[in-house]
């Protein structure tokens, strides 16, 4: 089954960490990167840089910032193909941000 | 009986059809139409040696049928593999228990609670929706969407029927612990007996995880606390422990019970659940040995740093002669809110010849009470002193 991952997090969750830890961290996002099982990854800019865009009738509204006005914000993303939804926690489990206060909220993919 | 059998080898049956076909409702449903069919044959043939076997392989040959039917309907647009049925072998040992597989489905943490609960009362303990339904004080409609979705949870998320990971076997047990504790705990009101339905779960538990110390430390702490149920109520009074008439307890299965305690500790459990077990049997002996109940409550105290635990160590020390001790650790406890924190305040207080300080205790334990037998039974003590 494939499953997306979304990695949530307070901006400037890491600003915190050590050396050591930050490198822990950069090491466990390229594992995921280069795990066979990962379809793709993308880490996101910062919500500073989000766009929301609605259509009314034949008008495009576009507004700045993110759709949902959370603490922590969308930040990440990977999508993965997995036997069962306990592999895909195993995965979702070694993602970083999960240790640091964040998130991992895992959705199935509709397959077609 | 007939009724007995089929309680009994609901759970095993199901789990071996989800297991073959990886689909609960499939599976549910070819368990369902054998039953159905047992329930036609057996008054007039009798109950077969076998009957966990016959149900199995007959579901299993429904479920093929089923397959069948659905392939020749569905033949021009793909060819679905289909087993080959089973007809002739009703023999025990080749059947998999896989209720194990099957508990770790029900108990998924990735699944809303009370849809842990409904699922594994209807999958595993093999009660009807209806009676579930009513045991939590819902619709019949409620409580079936409630299964409906837990079931299309597992289906679309791909929770796997299967034994977790040696690394994640023990949190996952406890998930399965904590949902048969709460079916238990809500049993202790006394509606249907979910208090009887958790202990025969604990039993399927303990009989599919015959080494897990902690499995065992809850069965335990259920079959002593169940065998008092009769003793809890006077009518709609709740009786305490000390006023309990014990001719009303279940004294076999307390000793059940008790045996169930041992094989834990021989495991080597240390958990919260074996603790509270050897409380539970502790309080069932005559007499009650005090120091060694509040020794236990101080492990427990230790174990979940609860301030309730404390202030039931307190009681036990009282208990064991030394109200002043157990006032000393009452002092201490940050629980204001707390009713029995003030009752238990006010008894010590009383004990110790502290009647003006008692009084205001219990008032105070009083404005906190919401039920009657509890207003009555600490106006009672107001006017005692």
């Amino acid at each position: 089954m494939q499953y997306a991952l979304l990695i949530y997090a307070e901006p400037g969750y890491d600003d915190g960490l050590t050396d050591a830890q930050r490198e822990a961290a950069a090491l466990d996002y390229s594992a995921l990167g280069d795990d066979p099982r990962c379809v793709s990854s993308s880490q996101l800019h910062p919500v500073e840089a989000a766009t929301c865009v609605r259509v009314d009738g034949t008008r495009t509204l576009v507004t700045d910032g993110p759709f949902a006005d959370t603490k922590e914000v969308l930040g990440g993303l990977a999508l993965i193909e997995a036997d069962n939804l306990d592999e895909a926690i195993e995965m979702a489990a070694r993602i970083p941000a999960a240790r640091l206060d964040g998130v991992v909220e895992i959705r199935p993919v509709v397959q077609r | 009986m007939l009724e007995e059998v089929f309680r009994d080898e609901w759970g095993r049956v199901l789990a071996t059809l989800v297991g073959y076909l990886g689909d609960f409702d499939k599976a549910e449903d070819a368990t369902q139409e054998a039953f159905a069919i047992a329930a036609q044959r057996w008054p007039e043939s009798g109950i077969p040696n076998n009957p966990g076997a016959w149900l199995t392989t007959t579901a299993r040959n429904q479920a093929i049928d089923r397959l069948r039917r659905e392939r020749n309907l569905a033949e021009k647009i793909r060819r679905l593999p289909v087993p080959d049925p089973i007809v002739d072998e009703f023999d025990d040992t080749v059947i998999k228990d896989e209720r194990l597989e099957l508990i770790f489905t029900c108990c998924h943490p990735a699944l809303p609670m009370d849809g842990q609960v409904a699922l594994t009362l209807r999958a595993l303990g093999g009660l009807e929706t209806a009676e579930i339904a009513r045991a939590f004080l819902v619709s019949e409609q409620t409580m079936k969407r409630r299964l409906t979705r837990a079931k299309a949870k597992i289906k679309a998320t791909g929770i796997p029927f299967a034994v977790p990971d040696a690394h994640r076997l023990p949190e996952r047990i406890d998930a399965v612990l904590a949902v048969i504790y709460l079916i238990f705990n809500e049993g202790y009101s006394g509606r249907v007996d979910l208090g009887g339905e958790a202990i025969r779960l604990g039993r399927v538990l303990a009989a599919v995880m015959p080494d897990e110390p902690e499995v065992h430390g809850l069965l335990a702490l259920m079959m002593i606390h169940h065998a008092r149920q009769r003793a809890r109520f006077s009518g709609e009074d709740l009786v305490l422990l000390d006023n309990q008439d014990r001719s009303l307890w279940d004294m076999d299965q307390i000793v059940a019970g008790r045996a169930v305690l041992d094989r834990a500790i021989a495991l080597g459990a240390r958990g919260a659940y074996v603790i509270q077990a050897a409380i539970a049997s502790l309080q069932a002996a005559e007499p009650i040995d005090w120091p060694q109940v509040a020794d236990m409550y101080r492990r427990l105290a230790e174990l979940t740093g609860s301030a309730v635990v404390e202030l039931n160590r307190a009681a036990a020390l009282a208990q064991a002669g030394d109200a002043g001790a157990a006032l000393e650790l009452v002092e201490r406890l940050d629980l204001d809110a707390y009713l029995y924190f003030h009752s238990t305040r006010g008894e010590l207080l009383r004990r110790l010849g502290r009647n003006d300080e008692a009084r205001a205790a219990y008032r105070r334990a009083l404005e906190l009470a919401t039920s009657t037998p509890e207003q009555r039974f600490l106006t009672r003590r107001l006017e005692e002193l």
